[in-house]
């Protein structure tokens, strides 16, 4: 009998706030460490948290947006932990009373298929600093620029049965939140980070003990560490063994999870209501401020780009899989064929980003070069094919469209009697393949398709040459 | 009358009228504390240099004409508010060599204010304690017998104002901490209504309970002082936005018609009946200046220490975390590994009594224990605020002793925390339920120890016992004796 995996995510997203969750400092990266720090967010003796009203919003339009419940009285709570980059002996969390309740995310699968995966709920909370090991010997350094910073942390159902699902789950949510801009997405620098808990059971069998893997900053290493950890747990439960709850961290060097802590070593974190925050009241006029300022949502944008642009329910997901990329699909198809443009953006674009490394924010070509092209094969001024190698080209270095295709002369040939003197010419060269063809070869016209676009550089209009020799093949001599 | 004696509306009007500049005012006061702190030990830190200077700068707006109600006045600040490159020890180790690089938010107040501080005071490490005797800075000392306690936590606070070394001074109140040591020192405190004075840089010790406010010898010289230190702090959460109030403006009211209510479970078992019979006294001084006297019920009363002993350690558990070895706090020398850091530097740097709490709020705080301690604490915590409300649906006062009895020997019940916290036992249920109460002076036993009383009003009622309290003084004299100290020359 066979093994089914359960997964639930727990995902950590930082909010884009100017400041952070308690204080005024900012909330930039990489600055000189223990430059964005004051008393509070240092836990001088005496400091007080004042909570950052921004935070709260961002955590309502994510709440809007998968129609969750929205709690109009949530309470902060302090998590007790010692730990050196904790600088107040506690985290300011929620607990009991989070801000954002049950809600649901609908994803796509590559086979065309939909699930939906419950999310629990999502509270706000503040982040901790960082401990430097590497630049100090025997010490260790401590930056507090990060202490403070808001996250939302957003816990889903435990609804996933493959890692496949619970990429598709990790990357809608991540194109949720750079939709929603409450969150930039960078998961290298930590922004957008999240820990898996996986068990296996057999199917319709309770579910099994979890172990919970923490801080997984790729979709490639959810995957890889999912997928390690459903062979791991196999190997222990089919030799009779039992999983131990515990907590374990993914190392992509070696491609495997190790054990971090046990539940036995797990910390008590002495939750209690935080007594120097008031409880978190929301009223109507807020969450209707918010819900206002909303942009359109993927769900919303995909079922647009099937009826405004004639595609596939599979291109109109892809293409609005993330917000920039929709809005760069959409300068492109101003005014040209939609699906032409898919098939653009799609195929040669997001194949040179992708083998370049390099974001669509960040595209060497612009929307409108890229729309310019397409027009050019569309008014027949270029073909296809050499369309792909002008794009190749601005891709790389750049360039005019209009002044490659003049000063390369690689405008199409549409005169017909310049194609019909070129036809003529490759059929009195091959009698032997013309005698093929009317022998009922018929696979043969590619090959005078394929000499005829040779011979004209691959300028000829592919349509002409068509036309032209099946006239001149098919007439009896 | 000496000027140590003076009240700050007569230190006011010296000033106003240049009987005396603001250096000869700090000048003389500084003298008495180099005479007198010696032994009471009152202050931890006299920054006398930075006195003498901001004395300088009032006497320069004073030659100008300027006229703030607080302007060249001198105070002192409990140590347990952060003053910016001063040390600031909340009376422990721990905090020994701490400087904050901020000021709190009251201290920044009473500066602008003009007020001229002298120095620190000393109070129980972390305000925890009733006698002054767990600061890492030693005991204080009651000036009216020096071989007693002050009270605590703001024993230091109460010693230096009752010993004349300054006219008003900061204190915290998180179970009795103002009133307690006003009482056993013969003076007037107020605890405000809690999100009346900013927290902002007052070392938390229980967050939903510690509520700043002035120590003096008047009620009047507590509402000059309440008046600036009150305001809505965007600093502070739990600050109020109608903090800030005139608390002079009513002082004068007369008494006609005030309801009192007498709580029949202050006067129950383990209350000295000296003390007692000094409360009555003074309960009836106010039925003669008018006011209707009735018993009430307060029912939950007799569970507030033990509800107090749960909530504040809780709190404070988690409060005092930062205080880890890692920053600014005492750090062990004999340190291995990241836990050694941890154990050893909060095991040397905080004292028995502070360790015995943050042991009792991480048990009650823990997994197993969190419902039938913390949860069930905080049900009856609710209960004690539905008397309260009870009660001023009928009076407008509550009225009783502050404490169950005077001032006790140095030493006395440091062998029993329980004795201790019972010092306690009719002031805590006021920081539960978050009301205004107020000690003055009402009495003296037989042995010449300070006897205080009570005043208890409803939420941001704190001008209403201000009011009484006053009436009361203008009336009696309790509040002008002053202790017999050998230093009567300063």
């Amino acid at each position: 009998m066979d093994w089914e995996v359960v997964i639930g995510l727990e995902v950590h997203a930082q909010l884009n706030t100017a400041t952070k969750i308690f204080c005024g400092c900012p909330t930039t990266f990489g600055a000189e460490p223990n430059s964005h720090t004051c008393p509070v967010c240092l836990a001088m003796p005496g400091a007080l948290p004042v909570l950052n009203g921004a935070a709260v919003d961002k955590a309502i339009a994510l709440s809007l947006a998968i129609g969750a419940e929205l709690n109009r009285h949530s309470v902060f709570a302090r998590k007790n932990y010692f730990y050196p980059d904790l600088p107040k002996g506690y985290q300011i969390s929620q607990y009991e009373l989070p801000v954002v309740g049950k809600g649901q995310l609908t994803v796509q699968m590559a086979d065309g298929s939909e699930k939906i995966i419950g999310v629990t709920r999502a509270h706000l909370e503040e982040d901790a600093g960082k401990s430097l090991h590497e630049a100090f010997v025997g010490q260790t350094g401590i930056d507090l620029n990060r202490a403070g910073t808001p996250l939302l942390e957003i816990v889903s159902e435990p609804d996933m049965r493959s890692s496949a699902e619970a990429v598709a789950y990790l990357k809608k949510l991540h194109a949720l939140v750079r939709y929603l801009e409450i969150c930039d997405g960078n998961m290298q620098e930590g922004s957008f980070r999240c820990d898996a808990n996986v068990s296996l059971r057999r199917p319709g069998a309770p579910f099994g003990t979890r172990a919970e893997i923490k801080n997984l900053n790729s979709f490639r290493f959810l995957e890889k560490a999912i997928e390690y950890e459903i062979l791991r747990q196999k190997d222990i439960l089919e030799s009779g063994g039992s999983i131990v709850q515990e907590t374990r961290l993914y190392d992509a060097n070696r491609d495997e999870t190790r054990s971090m802590r046990s539940k036995e070593e797990a910390n008590d974190y002495r939750y209690f209501p935080d007594p120097d925050l008031l409880p978190l009241v929301l009223d109507e006029a807020r969450i209707e401020k918010v819900r206002q300022s909303l942009p359109e949502l993927p769900d919303a944008k995909r079922e647009r780009f099937m009826q405004a642009y004639q595609l596939s329910a599979y291109d109109a997901a892809v293409l609005t899989a993330g917000r920039d990329l929709a809005d760069y699909y959409e300068s492109v198809a101003d005014g040209v064929e939609g699906k032409l443009v898919a098939n653009w953006v799609m195929g040669d674009l997001l194949g040179a980003l992708n083998k370049a490394g390099i974001e669509i924010q960040d595209c060497p070509v612009s929307a409108e070069k890229l729309r310019l092209l397409v027009q050019r094969i569309e008014d027949k001024t270029i073909s296809g094919k050499i369309a792909k190698e002008i794009f190749e080209e601005i891709f790389h270095q750049g360039g005019e469209i209009d002044a490659i295709i003049d000063s390369r002369g690689l405008r199409q040939i549409t005169d017909a009697s310049a194609i019909a003197a070129m036809v003529d010419e490759i059929i009195a060269a091959n009698p032997q393949q013309v005698a093929g063809f009317r022998a009922g070869k018929d696979k043969l016209l590619g090959f005078f398709v394929g000499q005829v676009m040779k011979a004209s550089q691959g300028k000829a209009n592919p349509d002409q040459v068509n036309t032209l020799l099946l006239e001149r093949l098919q007439k009896p001599e | 009358m000496d000027l140590h004696d003076f009240s700050l509306r007569q230190l006011r009007e010296g000033l106003q009228k240049r009987d005396f500049s603001a250096q000869e005012l700090t000048q003389t006061l500084l003298k008495r504390i180099h005479t007198l702190n010696p032994e009471l030990n009152a202050f931890v830190t006299v920054t006398e240099a930075a006195a003498l200077e901001s004395a300088a700068r009032a006497d320069d707006r004073l030659a100008k004409g300027e006229s703030g109600t607080l302007l060249g006045l001198p105070m002192a600040h409990k140590d347990i508010f952060c003053t910016a490159d001063l040390p600031t020890t909340c009376g422990s180790k721990m905090l020994k060599n701490f400087v904050a690089p901020y000021s709190a938010t009251v201290v920044e107040r009473l500066a602008a204010e003009g007020m001229v501080m002298l120095g620190k005071l000393n109070m129980d490490e972390f305000a925890m304690g009733s006698s002054n005797e767990t600061s890492y800075f030693g005991p204080v000392r009651n000036p009216w017998n020096t071989e007693m306690v002050p009270g605590g936590s703001s024993g230091g606070s109460a010693a230096a104002v009752a010993a004349g070394l300054v006219p008003v001074a900061t204190g915290t109140d998180t179970g009795g901490s103002i009133r307690q040591p006003a009482a056993l020192c013969g003076i007037t405190g107020i605890k405000p209504t809690y999100g009346r004075v900013s927290r902002y840089g007052m070392i938390a010790f229980a967050s939903s309970l510690d509520q700043a406010g002035p120590m003096a010898r008047s009620a009047e010289d507590c509402a000059l002082l309440l008046n600036a230190m009150a305001a809505h702090d965007p600093r502070d959460s739990t600050s109020h936005p109608a903090a800030a109030s005139d608390f002079l403006r009513g002082l004068d009211r007369p008494l006609q018609g005030l309801r009192v209510g007498v709580p029949e479970e202050f006067f129950g078992e383990g209350l000295d009946p000296e003390v007692a019979a000094a409360v009555q006294v003074g309960i009836d001084q106010l039925a003669k200046q008018g006011a209707s006297i009735q018993s009430i019920r307060l029912p939950n009363n007799p569970h507030a220490v033990s509800t107090y002993y749960v909530l504040a350690p809780a709190e404070a558990s988690s409060n005092l975390s930062r205080f880890d070895g890692v920053r600014y706090t005492h750090r062990s020398s004999a340190v291995e590994n990241l836990d050694d850091l941890y154990q050893q530097s909060r095991y040397e740097g905080f004292g028995a009594e502070v360790r015995r709490r943050i042991l009792v709020g991480t048990y009650v705080l823990s997994a197993g224990y969190y419902d039938a301690y913390y949860l069930k604490a905080q049900q009856v915590r609710s209960l004690i605020r539905e008397d309260f409300r009870r009660a001023f649906a009928e009076v407008d006062v509550i009225v009783g002793p502050t404490t169950p009895g005077p001032a006790f020997a140095l030493g006395a019940k440091n062998a029993d925390p329980v004795s201790m916290y019972l010092a306690d036992i009719y002031t805590i249920a006021v920081n539960l339920a978050g009301i205004p109460a107020l000690s003055l002076p009402c009495g003296f036993t037989q042995s010449g120890l300070p006897i205080g009383m009570q005043l208890m009003g409803d939420y941001f009622a704190d001008d209403l016992l201000l009011n009484v309290a006053h009436r009361y003084q203008q009336e009696t004299d309790w509040h002008l004796a002053r202790p017999n100290l050998k230093a009567g020359e300063a």
